[in-house]
């Protein structure tokens, strides 16, 4: 897969003296799904502001399709869509007004009949005509990705674009990414919801004081940082863990009536059959018993537990 | 150039000016038409005609001027800075558009605007007095330099305004006075020799002066001096503007 962006060294510090962003360097692949995960302020907005021309970068550089990104703006921008975290729209302005402005703005010629699909595949079509200030907040957000989309970007950055939408709307939303996707578009998120990433991203990337901690493929991540747990539910509650099962990596919960037994996913001996065999030698019974995986969420936290 | 992003700014400003109609056009037609029944009919009356011209034809160019420097302000400064307030700026700042295409767009919009009320005023003049324009392209020269450097400046305002108050503090405080003290309603000639000099430190004699010629060839000051003076403020507006977009000063971190 090529590369369609490619950031090296970025930094970026705020008038306030506010390190934003720490020599990241990242490549993003043409047609890949990567969403950005981080913490409030860990530095996502600011990293897609300046790949899109709002925030002048401090040092480092930025290259779309191969093109620097200040010295060659026009046909950088030309090639991106921004769907921003706020609800910024010209109140006033009608649906169709606000979009055709912006397919403009992006030098674009007049294409009705994509508009219409673009409205249509958003459920915005039935109110073209209307004002913005008339619409609801999900179709606020859903306009947003319309304009984003109105000048046919190959490269999309949507910043936080499920905050706040309910969860019928966020699985179209979905499913609209997806279909961008398999057009070859390039999709960039940034989001709080872990198991957003975890259900449409190709490649996840965290951030954290304004550094990239790492950045895979999402399955590799989890079958390589993840973790699974055996949870097994006893018949006595346990005030201690015997010794003769202090060689498994295990702890009790819930007052006793828990004991969780963690393993590395990909170890060669995950030991189950061996602990199988001395939880018996040590008369401990069980009712239940059910494995867990650690899921992205749980990466995260560690990972920036980790580093902090 | 891309033309097409600078239409597209030029158009959307041009309807906002289309959803306030009233506002925009209606409202110079009919303060307009006061300032001619209070000054033109009730108190002109009693002036006698200065320098050869009525009292009501003679401030036609100074009420077109007044109106023409207000509305340039204001369109300019509002139509950049509510997209700052609304946050709609990040459309601006990420399209592929220059700081010139940028400028043409919101300049260009504002000073249409403000010419097309300056034509409105001169219309609704002709009603009320007796219309004779000397020089019609001087006319139009002035008008339009004008307007044009105005929203100009007006663009810098709403750059640097961060809420309501400071976008109309400028027009409020500093150009209304100056363009109701820079001979809109009397030539300096009419003061006393102490307040004429200080006058000839009001920028927005120069304005009106020039404009005033290009009707009836009187002036306070020689015409290549308002053309000077209104071309220094072009040339000001655009030091300034180039610096604003080069910093990005109130438009980017």
């Amino acid at each position: 897969m090529s590369i369609i962006v490619s950031i090296s060294k970025l930094s970026k510090t705020y008038a306030s003296g506010f390190l934003a962003l720490r020599n990241i360097d990242l490549d993003i692949r043409q047609g890949e799904i990567l969403a950005l995960l981080g913490p409030n302020g860990a530095g996502k907005t600011t990293l897609i502001s300046i790949i899109c021309g709002i925030v002048t970068p401090t040092s480092g550089s930025v290259r779309v399709a191969d093109r620097d990104i200040i010295t060659d703006y026009k046909r950088t921008r030309a090639m991106i869509g921004l769907v921003p975290q706020e609800l910024t729209t010209e109140t006033f302005e009608t649906v169709m007004g606000s979009i055709t402005f912006t397919r403009g703005l992006f030098g674009k010629s007049p294409d009705a009949s994509y508009i219409e699909d673009v409205l249509r595949s958003l459920s915005l079509w039935e109110k073209r005509n209307s004002k913005i200030i008339t619409l609801s907040g999900g179709m606020k957000r859903r306009l947003l990705i319309a304009k984003a989309l109105s000048h046919e970007p190959r490269i999309l950055f949507l910043d936080e674009p499920t905050a706040g939408v309910d969860v019928e709307l966020r699985k179209d939303m979905w499913n609209l990414i997806r279909g961008l996707r398999d057009t070859g578009v390039t999709i960039i998120l940034t989001t709080h919801y872990i198991e957003e990433a975890e259900e449409i991203a190709d490649r996840v990337a965290f951030i954290s004081q304004g550094e990239i901690i790492v950045v895979d493929d999402k399955v590799d991540l989890m079958r390589k940082l993840g973790r699974k747990r055996l949870v097994l539910e006893l018949f006595e509650p346990l005030r201690f863990i015997p010794d003769s099962l202090s060689s498994y990596k295990m702890e009790l919960k819930d007052g006793g009536r828990y004991m969780v037994y963690t393993y590395d996913v990909h170890s060669e001996r995950k030991g189950i059959t061996a602990l199988m065999t001395d939880l018996g030698q040590a008369g401990i019974r069980y009712k239940d018993m059910t494995t867990e995986q650690s899921s992205l969420e749980d990466i995260f936290v560690d990972l920036v537990r980790r580093k902090s | 150039m891309n033309f097409r992003g600078v239409f597209a700014i030029y158009k959307f400003e041009m309807a906002r000016t289309q959803r306030t109609l009233l506002q925009t056009v209606v409202a110079p037609v009919i303060s307009t038409s006061l300032y001619f029944v209070v000054f033109g009919s009730a108190i002109g009356a009693h002036i006698a005609e200065i320098q050869g011209v009525q009292y009501g034809a003679f401030i036609v160019p100074g009420l077109i001027m007044f109106t023409l420097l207000i509305q340039s302000i204001s369109n300019a400064s509002f139509g950049i800075f509510f997209p700052k307030f609304t946050g709609t700026i990040y459309e601006i700042l990420s399209a592929p558009v220059s700081h010139l295409e940028i400028i043409i767009g919101y300049v260009g919009a504002a000073a249409t605007k403000s010419t097309l009320v300056g034509l409105i005023i001169l219309i609704t003049s002709g009603i009320f007095v007796p219309l004779d324009i000397m020089h019609p392209v001087w006319m139009l020269v002035f008008l339009l330099l004008t307007a044009v450097t105005f929203s100009l400046f007006g663009f810098i305002i709403g750059i640097w305004a961060d809420d309501f108050e400071k976008l109309q503090l400028v027009r409020l405080l500093i150009i209304t006075p100056l363009a109701f003290l820079g001979g809109s309603f009397y030539s300096i000639d009419m003061l006393p020799d102490f307040w004429q000099n200080v006058t000839l430190f009001n920028p927005v004699l120069y304005l009106i002066s020039g404009f005033r010629w290009s009707f009836y060839e009187i002036a306070d000051i020689p015409i290549a001096i308002s053309l000077g003076v209104i071309s220094f403020f072009l040339a000001s507006f655009v030091i300034i503007t180039r610096w604003i977009f080069q910093t990005g000063y109130r438009l980017k971190n």
